[in-house]
């Protein structure tokens, strides 16, 4: 009994292993490329890939609607003008922002854990900013005009309202997109050398050989890799912040009661970095399981992303409360009925779930046991995600469809090509998705290579 | 291991980059360059019209004024087309038989009026009222261009935003005397920044820059 007690109050002598012994070099690389260049498709991945491809071919289906009939196929109207379409965007750009915290920030924080997930999760940024950027443009009422929001020199002598924060959005994921594919192509480079080498076919050669634009492998490229590794780290970290603070800004720069806040920024930020890990955590568990990727996307890491999710939400669960004290405390009648309309009017079901979903069932993450069980930790990462979805269609729509003036109220309901619409960007995303693990290399094998290095000198010289 | 590539890819990929800059600028510059085309804005251009009618001729050569004909400028937005009636008071004396006035009598006698093409034509979404410009000194020749001297009529103008905003944004480059509206061989004095300043003070001319003042 005693021992059994001390065993467990003792601390861990070692912390448990990020990557299972046993691995070398040669294994590592063996392992990732082989995904690759091994021929043929699995019936998983055809599977998935053909569900995918229907649901993009759903997506082109409504796009070609949609510009035919209009966004009025959509349940939008006076007062809740926005509804699915900004929903989805700010819910596909959040996601993102996880990929690009492991990728730059953990790097120039020199967290080794992020070796094995980083490639893939940068991919799921690219793919996710991808999937956000259709919605600006698909939600115009002229979207032959996007290219408005564009300072070019025109005929009109006019520049986009630059004190807009819809304009600054232009920039801020264009920016985002430009900078993520950046950093994750750059660091595709040795990795697409490797499968170059590797490659049996004529074809596999010729395109990786493109792709890895030359790489040899000397001293010289290895180092201006590391260099280039880090500065685009560099510039890519702030962005994790700026950029899902100017689409808050989207919201905070309206006088609406339930928008305009101060408190949207870091809410925001730490919303997306939430539902980021949960989307990071929603692909990295089947990954793992179908591909055999246990010893290198551990235990240990599902355990690290569990508890910065919980982190992460206990922010947002911050948020929530200040913004319920702020309406009370403002005094203002607008901000307490904001707040009592969201919990007992008649969106107060989604509301209630989102609670549910966001709050409440995350605090299951506080028990080790939960932290370190895929199944359930794949269970709660779908939770959060439809959460952080209610989220922001709490924010929008409800904020909107009552406002100030009890003429002006109204109710939204979704119609089917908003749904539709929902369904058809995960499509986009899963397409790529899968394109993505079938021709690319899904872990760093750089990084994983260098991880073992590490590990072993550690063990050499402890 | 053997070379996937020839050696020479590594400058065509060195070229590849140069050419690629060099194309998007490209592309740039044509893309302007066609936009300000009389191409694209038909600035210059003649065009077909049912009778070969000559500004040079009548307003230049015979000094007919521009009212005469464009009955309408000075009370409404639209400057107005004559009617046949108009040309008859004149053509049904002179070069009554010409071959060329044929679809004019024709128009007279069948009642149906001559289809002119539209050279300067802005479109439905901008609201431009002729009366207001008159009434505060800018001339016909500033905006329709030297049309004593147009054997064919043409646009002069880009009728761009940007062009119909030079002025608005600086009224004092273009406006002239109210006497002197009407007269289509007026050329700006060399003081005419000057002048412009005074007239716009004058005639208070509010050089309006707000979009509803055109976009209603």
């Amino acid at each position: 009994m005693a021992s059994e007690g001390s065993q467990k109050h003792t601390a861990v002598a070692e912390p448990e292993p990020i990557i299972a012994p046993g691995h070398t070099l040669a294994t590592v690389t063996d392992k990732i490329s082989s995904i690759v260049l091994t021929p043929g498709i699995t019936k998983g991945w055809l599977g998935g890939f053909t569900i995918a491809v229907m649901l993009f071919l759903l997506l082109n289906v409504v796009m070609v609607y949609l510009f035919t009939f209009g966004v009025g196929i959509w349940g939008i109207n006076v007062p809740v003008a926005w509804a699915f379409a900004i929903t989805n965007f700010v819910w596909w750009i959040g996601i993102g922002h996880a990929g690009t915290l492991i990728s730059a920030f953990l790097l120039l924080m020199h967290q080794r854990w992020r070796t094995s997930i980083n490639r893939f999760a940068e991919a799921m940024t690219i793919f996710a900013v991808m999937c956000a950027g259709m919605f600006p443009l698909l939600h115009m009422g002229r979207p032959w005009l996007f290219y408005y929001m564009m300072p070019y020199p025109n005929p009109m002598w006019l520049w986009p309202q630059f004190r807009s924060p819809l304009v600054w959005d232009v920039f801020a994921v264009s920016t985002y997109f430009t900078v993520s594919l950046l950093f994750w192509f750059v660091g595709l480079i040795p990795d697409l050398a490797t499968l170059r080498d590797k490659a049996k076919g004529r074809i596999s050669q010729v395109v990786y050989g493109m792709l890895a634009l030359g790489w040899r492998g000397s001293a010289v490229h290895w180092s201006r890799y590391e260099f280039a590794s880090l500065l685009l780290a560099g510039i890519a970290t702030p962005l994790v912040v700026s950029v899902h603070t100017v689409v808050s800004f989207d919201f905070t720069a309206a006088i609406v009661p339930g928008w305009h806040s101060t408190i949207f920024p870091p809410y925001f930020v730490a919303g997306a970095i939430y539902s980021g890990f949960a989307m990071v955590l929603t692909l990295a568990i089947p990954l793992r399981k179908y591909y055999h990727l246990e010893d290198l996307v551990t235990i240990r890491h599902l355990d690290i992303i569990s508890k910065v999710m919980l982190a992460t939400g206990m922010i947002v669960a911050y948020a929530y409360l200040i913004e319920a004290f702020m309406a009370f405390y403002s005094g203002s009648e607008y901000e307490k009925f904001m707040l009592m309309n969201r919990m007992t009017g008649p969106y107060k079901v989604v509301y209630w779930g989102l609670i549910t979903c966001n709050l409440i069932i995350p605090q299951l993450l506080w028990f080790r046991k939960v932290r370190r069980n895929a199944a359930a930790l794949f269970a709660i990462a779908l939770v959060i995600n439809v959460g952080m979805w209610l989220e922001r269609f709490v924010i929008i729509a409800i904020s909107l469809h009552r406002d100030f003036i009890p003429g002006k109220w109204g109710m939204y309901y979704p119609t089917r090509w908003d749904w539709a619409t929902l369904a058809g960007s995960f499509g986009l995303f899963f397409v790529l998705f899968y394109l993505f693990i079938r021709f690319l290399p899904m872990i760093s094998m750089v990084e994983v290579r260098s991880l073992v290095h590490q590990t072993e000198e550690e063990k050499l010289h402890a | 291991m053997p070379q996937i590539f020839h050696r020479s890819a590594n400058a065509l990929a060195r070229g590849s980059i140069v050419i690629a800059i060099a194309l998007v600028g490209l592309l740039g510059i044509a893309l302007w360059e066609i936009t300000m085309s009389p191409y694209y804005t038909e600035q210059d251009v003649t065009r077909q019209q049912p009778v070969p009618f000559s500004h040079r001729h009548h307003a230049g050569e015979l000094g007919i004024d521009c009212r005469y004909c464009h009955t309408s400028v000075e009370k409404s937005s639209f400057a107005g087309l004559p009617p046949t009636q108009t040309c008859m008071t004149c053509h049904s004396q002179i070069w009554t038989n010409s071959e060329m006035l044929e679809p004019v009598r024709a128009s007279y006698r069948t009642n149906q009026s001559l289809a002119w093409t539209r050279v300067n034509a802005l479109p439905d979404f901008v609201y431009f009222d002729h009366s207001i410009h008159v009434a505060k000194g800018v001339g016909c020749t500033t905006c329709h261009g030297p049309i004593a001297e147009m054997p064919l009529t043409y646009r002069a103008g880009t009728l761009y935003m940007s062009w119909c905003l030079d002025c608005h944004r600086q009224p004092e480059k273009y406006v002239r005397p109210k006497s002197e509206v009407f007269n289509p061989f007026y050329q700006p004095p060399p003081n005419q920044l000057e002048l412009g300043r005074q007239l716009v003070k004058e005639y208070k001319i509010q050089s309006l820059q707000h979009c509803s003042t055109c976009h209603r």
